[in-house]
């Protein structure tokens, strides 16, 4: 706005002035930000990351002897990795969707402006919350069952346990298995407080 | 959609859901084979393995919810739908993590692990082994059948507020 007289520019202040003034008004009645829902979420963040790095990163190499032939001693090496089971595989698919969703939802709250949500933002979040909770959960239950075949074996089955030979792949496999169940726990509570802003019906509609 | 309709659609969610339920928790428990290997009976129940009893439990709790909600919402307006909303999260994803689970743990049974040493054992106890595929089948359709009542409660919830 070109202000030509001193009239003109007073006028152009005083303008300028309500402006501002009342755009701090709305943005303290349109609500602060949600710094539990941030907080928590980038918790869960870093708790389903963890637990998809270490999974991921989870290996191990043992040399046993098997048999002894004469004086020198037959060796295998058996080694454990997460893609021998399609269980740990999922488990790391899940949790890497969870952490990506995690990231994206505090980059949304970070940017995107407090008075700009339409009707059908709130909704939108609260479903993709459900969603990743439910994979994440998924991928939980499944790592978590097959982790206790692995530590007690199945003797109906004739399936034998496998976590006295390969110790350090078992015990950091059950850190993940820890860390995931900490992020969906807050995932949980997450996708309750979505739910829960949704049904009040105090957030602000932008009429077009 | 008129409010009625509305109800009406939960209400035919939450009965197909207990039927899902139901079917998975009986199938599931009425498998059961034998199978004779050199003077010894091998005998395959579902008790045998703590996740095929993780997933009996949990389609038992699920059945159980559903038959309460279903009263609820027949016999009065409830002020409770909130509460309802909430507990549908949370036993839907209770069901995805006893599918998921089970499934996990049967694939092992039908394919075996040749990295752990696990044989398959669907070779000797086929019976059991159908049995619990359609368990599973039923199982499988239960989450899928609360994550749209779930859906539909939130459509309602939005609806409301907007009218």
């Amino acid at each position: 706005m070109a202000s030509t007289g001193n009239n003109d520019s007073n006028n152009g202040e005083k303008e300028d002035l309500g402006f501002s003034s009342s755009s701090i008004t709305t943005n303290e009645t349109k609500g602060k930000k949600d710094w539990v829902l941030l907080s928590l979420r980038v918790l869960s963040f870093f708790a389903t990351a963890s637990a998809t790095i270490v999974m991921a990163l989870n290996k191990q190499t043992k040399n046993l002897v098997v048999a002894t032939l004469g004086n020198t001693p037959v060796t295998a090496t058996i080694t454990a990795k997460f893609n021998q089971t399609p269980a740990f595989v999922f488990f790391i698919i899940a949790n890497g969707n969870a952490s990506l969703h995690n990231l994206v939802m505090i980059a949304v709250d970070l940017l995107v402006p407090r008075y700009d949500y339409k009707g059908l933002r709130l909704a939108l979040i609260a479903i993709l919350d459900m969603m990743a909770m439910g994979l994440a959960s998924a991928g939980d239950g499944a790592a978590t069952f097959m982790s206790m075949l692995g530590r007690n074996g199945n003797s109906h089955a004739q399936w034998n346990k496998i976590c006295d030979k390969i110790q350090t792949y078992c015990d950091r496999g059950g850190a993940a298995l820890v860390a995931s169940f900490v992020g969906f726990i807050l995932l949980l509570i997450i996708t309750v407080m979505s739910i829960i802003k949704l049904l009040k019906p105090n957030r602000i509609n932008h009429v077009p | 959609m008129t409010k009625s309709k509305r109800v009406l659609i939960s209400i035919i969610l939450r009965l197909l859901a207990f039927g899902a339920t139901v079917a998975a928790m009986v199938v599931m428990v009425t498998s059961h084979d034998s199978a004779q290997a050199f003077n010894l009976t091998f005998t395959a129940k579902y008790s045998n393995d703590p996740v095929f009893k993780y997933f009996v439990i949990a389609e038992g709790i699920a059945s159980a919810y559903s038959l309460i909600v279903l009263l609820i919402t027949c016999s009065q307006k409830s002020s409770l739908w909130r509460f309802i909303l909430i507990l549908d999260l949370v036993i839907a994803m209770l069901l995805t993590s006893s599918i998921s689970a089970a499934a996990a743990i049967a694939h092992v049974g039908k394919k075996g692990n040749s990295h752990a040493g696990w044989l398959p054992i669907c070779g000797q106890v086929p019976k059991f082994c159908d049995h619990v595929s359609g368990a599973l089948v039923a199982g499988f359709i239960a989450p899928i059948l609360y994550l749209f009542i779930v859906l539909s409660s939130m459509h309602s919830v939005i609806t409301h507020l907007f009218l």
